[in-house]
């Protein structure tokens, strides 16, 4: 019996990298999309430029449930490598389709799922005789294909090729054709569209469709940054470069040309934050944007930023570790390593974004904390969020809205005879007054140290001195409660004892998860934390459940550990879910650890790893 | 330990600058450094060229590293804003403010330990790129504050305190500046007033990046050729032999010479610093020659100091990058942020 949807299943490309084939699954996602479907659209790829095996998995969901379900309705097997793994990923009653050209011998099917055989490479050999564009235009035949076979409108894709082509009017023709060239042949040999059906809808609303890397980088323009310097990281680089990108648009002054930013590619990660701590010390508002390596090496900079406090952003993307690790696939494992950067006793504001929406949010917000909190602000995505393209609501500004450069003060102030002592906290909020190179010809200078010195910033290694400063350092990370964007609550249907606890790029997955858990009668309240230092609602919460469950993607359950550790929690009420296994986590994954859990079906602890 | 308050008493007869400031207005606190210490020699240079250059002493930021050179930067211009960053990264952070507002003068103050071990990265690519500093390299060949391990710059068959004699070749930074493309190269020695006071005031006043490698003896470290000498030296000289980390004071190296002479200056351990001035037709707008000149002369066991190269018409990190004239860290929200308009229409580009 053949799977039969409509506007709710998923496909999955399995391509080589370097073929080609980005921009085509790219298009057909984009058709889901125009047709008023909302989608989500994930790459999985290797670290490797070319050859290797690539993935992208489509996930078309009328009902807007944009995480990873899990399962594969419709497998596009273009890649002879990873045909076995391809076809057994398939549901039972799912589609296989591919390239017939050449023929397979019966033991490389399965007998319960549907075969869809269309000699894609006889096609284009036909039609074209030069090797780049047979390579590229297979893959613009096999969207065509698939078009006729799911019933997406020929129109929508036509305009995706003329929007992408708009320049290069012989490329639109050339596309334009392939796409035909796969909607007739599928239509002339394959005979009836399957049972997976496009229906055009209008759930997608005005919801745009953004990668969080490049939401990030406009983010940091609207919130006033300057001065970007950055080291080549995946998967963080496609900030930097939107970066980049938004500024030429944005903010190159037309009459002269000239920039009003500067982006330093810098020598390593340290240089990086190095020109990111001075910037920030001398008044413009500065960024870097990197992955856990490049985390590791800031480490040093990072207690300077804390202890002679300076303003600073710190784009985590996060991606698999430890060491180089799985550099192209995503995790959630750096939440320590940024909560408590540095030796000795720090720790550091963190911000979780859910998508990219949030992550334009954030990454404006980032730049007012930092300035008012005079310190580190980690904006922690992921490789998930930040290099997967998202449908979230559109970014929104407050044109009212004034950047806030915190506690500075200026040269009138120092020259009415306002006392200022660098490290004095006149206000009780742990956050003292700073001046800016320059301010005034005798007033307001200091030396700027990572070394014990009193309020006035002199040098002491006197006890009480140092004691009074690092519990003046506490206060302000009370204070920085206030300031963290609060979390949000999403209640169960019915009261209940158990409570989840979830951030970040697990979102879509969660709520989808909540959902079939809420179907299923099992009733959890869900929490989405959304920074460090945790507000008291976090802890109310957890205070308010029996049972707090805690959804992560990685090994040792990190955000746990921080719960633990700052709110002095019980451990054995925070129980872990786990999955880390660098592909983003699945609503399926999530509600069978939580419904095996609170049946008590089994007790198997860890390791739980996704699929 | 705490800061050592320096009392500020106004000499009526201190003479004032073009700006109405006398040399007092440009020093910092009291130094902490050992007594005859080259470092405080430097710093002395640099009050009196800020001073005879009457640069108001707001308009320009101090930044170093870590080690004794880097501690200096509190002991001058009390009245500029100043950072000691962390280990070797002093070029970075110098960077970064250089970025934020290019109105100001940055003066990097270094050591041999912080830019040519840990930090030699960060000092050839900001030389690399231009960025408008004033670089100063305290060169003593020693690690002082960690008392007296061999640096980078230490030369093979040089014998530590301890006796050691280190191996390994030296880094020659100015060989290094040159190369890198540093608009400004110069070499000095912190005992030579005369020499040193013009070079810092040209280095200040010129845009793009200069670098001055200042040859600074450490009085305590770099003072020995053999134990046996070294004990000798400690018992004649230190009530308090007993107590290792006792500082002896002892009076700073000088050296006068005029131009064209060849200079040997014995240091306090003993070592022979060969110091050739530079000759009256040296043409010091050639790299290619500075360069051949340095190898020359360094074959020859002499250090060769003065202004070995500049490019007066020099282009700076902002100018590659053509960034506004306004400091960026003056920019208005207005400036900066591209408004709801703009916004509205990126989000219509990605639907």
């Amino acid at each position: 019996m053949s799977l039969t949807a409509v506007n709710d299943f998923v496909v999955k490309f399995a391509n080589v990298n370097g073929s080609g084939s980005a921009s085509a699954n790219g298009m057909f996602a984009k058709s889901i999309l125009r047709m008023g479907v909302p989608v989500a659209a994930r790459n999985i790829f290797p670290s490797n430029i070319q050859g290797l095996p690539t993935w992208y998995e489509v996930r078309i969901s009328e009902a807007s449930r944009l995480g990873r379900r899990g399962g594969v309705d419709l497998m596009v097997a273009m890649n002879p490598q990873t045909w076995d793994q391809d076809v057994a990923s398939i549901e039972p009653g799912g589609y296989l389709f591919y390239d017939s050209t050449k023929p397979l011998p019966p033991s490389k099917f399965r007998t319960d799922i549907e075969i869809i055989g269309l000699p894609l490479t006889a096609i284009c050999n036909a039609a074209y005789t030069d090797p780049r564009q047979r390579q590229l235009f297979k893959n613009i035949i096999y969207v065509g294909a698939l078009a006729y076979l799911i019933g997406i409108e020929t129109e929508v894709l036509e305009t995706l090729v003329r929007e992408e082509f708009g320049s290069k009017p012989k490329l639109i023709d050339a596309n334009l054709h392939a796409l035909g060239l796969g909607r007739d042949g599928a239509a002339q040999m394959l005979g009836q569209p399957i049972g997976l059906q496009m229906r055009r809808s209008d759930k997608v609303g005005d919801r745009i469709y953004v990668e969080g890397n490049t939401a990030a980088a406009l983010g940091a323009v609207y919130g006033g940054a300057t001065v970007c310097a950055w080291y080549p990281i995946t998967p963080s680089t496609s900030l930097a470069e939107a970066f980049t990108e938004h500024c030429q648009k944005l903010r190159v002054d037309k009459a002269t040309g000239e920039a009003k930013f500067a982006i330093v590619q810098a020598e390593d990660e340290i240089a990086s934050i190095g020109i990111v701590v001075g910037a920030g010390w001398n008044g413009a508002r500065a960024f870097t944007c990197t992955s856990g390596p490049g985390i590791s090496l800031m480490q040093e900079f990072v207690g300077l930023s804390y202890f002679a406090e300076i303003p600073a952003v710190i784009f985590d993307v996060q991606r698999g570790g430890p060491s180089t690790g799985m550099p192209t696939r995503t995790q959630q494992s750096d939440i320590l390593l940024a909560a408590y950067a540095s030796h000795g006793d720090t720790k550091h504001p963190l911000l979780f974004p859910e998508d990219p929406a949030e992550c334009f949010d954030f990454g404006a917000l980032a730049f007012d904390l930092a300035d008012r909190l005079q310190t580190t602000i980690f904006v922690m995505l992921d490789l998930d969020i930040g290099m997967n393209e998202w449908l979230c609501r559109p970014f929104k500004w407050d044109d009212s809205r004034k950047l806030d450069h915190g506690k500075v003060m200026t040269h009138d102030e120092l020259e009415a005879g306002r006392d200022f002592g660098r490290y004095l906290d006149v206000d009780g909020d742990g956050v003292a007054y700073r001046t800016l190179p320059g301010v005034h010809p005798d007033r307001g200078a200091y030396f700027t140290r990572g070394t014990s010195r009193d309020p006035y910033a002199r040098y002491s290694e006197e006890g009480s001195v140092y004691v009074g400063n690092m519990e003046r350092l506490l206060r302000k990370f009370e204070t920085a409660k206030s300031l963290i964007p609060a979390p949000i609550a999403r209640p169960a249907k019915r009261r209940t004892p158990h409570g989840v606890i979830y951030f970040g790029s697990t979102t879509p997955a969660m709520h989808e998860a909540l959902e079939l858990l809420d179907a299923d009668n099992v009733h959890v309240d869900g929490l989405r934390v959304r920074g460090f230092p945790f507000s008291d609602e976090v802890m109310d919460f957890i205070a308010a459940h029996e049972t707090v469950f805690v959804v992560e993607q990685n090994r040792d359950a990190q955000l746990r550990t921080l719960l633990m550790v700052e709110g002095g929690v019980d451990p054995a009420k925070l129980i872990p879910v786990l999955g880390y296994d660098g592909s983003p986590i699945t609503a399926r994954f999530i509600t069978d650890e939580i419904s095996k859990r609170l049946r008590g079906l089994t007790r198997a602890p860890t390791p739980l790893v996704a699929e | 330990m705490t800061y050592i308050t320096k009392p500020r008493l106004h000499h009526p007869l201190l003479q004032p600058n073009g700006l109405g400031f006398t040399r007092r207005d440009y020093e910092g606190k009291v130094s902490t450094l050992c007594a005859g210490c080259g470092h405080d020699s430097i710093s002395a240079a640099i009050i009196q060229a800020a001073y005879e250059l009457d640069l108001p002493p707001h308009r320009l930021a101090k930044l170093s590293g870590i080690g004794c050179s880097s501690k200096t930067p509190d002991y001058f211009l009390g009245n500029s804003h100043g950072f000691n960053s962390v280990h070797g990264r002093m070029p970075s952070v110098l960077t970064g403010a250089n970025l934020a507002n290019r109105d100001l003068i940055y003066l990097g103050v270094s050591g041999d330990g912080d830019s040519a071990s840990i930090g030699l990265g960060q000092f050839a690519h900001s030389i690399r790129r231009g960025v408008n500093m004033t670089y100063i390299v305290e060169n003593n060949g020693v690690y002082g504050l960690t008392k007296g391990q061999f640096s980078a710059t230490s030369d093979p068959g040089s014998k530590s305190k301890r006796g050691v004699v280190n191996h390994d070749q030296s880094i020659d930074l100015v060989g290094l500046a040159l190369q890198l493309g540093a608009s400004f190269v110069a070499r000095s020695f912190s005992g030579d007033k005369e020499q040193l006071v013009p070079l810092v005031k040209a280095a200040l006043a010129h845009k793009g990046a200069a670098f001055i490698d200042v040859l600074s003896p450490c009085v305590q470290f770099n003072n020995h050729v053999g134990s046996t000498k070294s004990f000798d030296y400690v018992r004649e000289h230190n009530a308090a032999m007993n107590r290792l980390d006792f500082i002896e004071p002892r009076a700073e190296i000088t050296a006068n010479y005029a131009p064209g002479e060849v200079e040997l200056v014995v240091q306090h351990d003993g070592s022979v610093l060969r110091l050739r001035k530079l000759s009256p037709d040296y043409e010091p707008t050639d790299r290619l020659s500075a360069m051949g000149h340095l190898q020359l002369h360094q074959a020859r066991g002499e250090i060769v100091t003065g202004l070995l190269y500049v490019d007066p018409e020099a282009a700076d990190l902002h100018d590659h990058l053509h960034t506004i004239h306004k400091p960026l860290n003056q920019l208005t929200d207005q400036e900066l942020a591209p408004g709801s308009a703009a916004l509205d229409a990126i989000n219509d580009s990605l639907r």
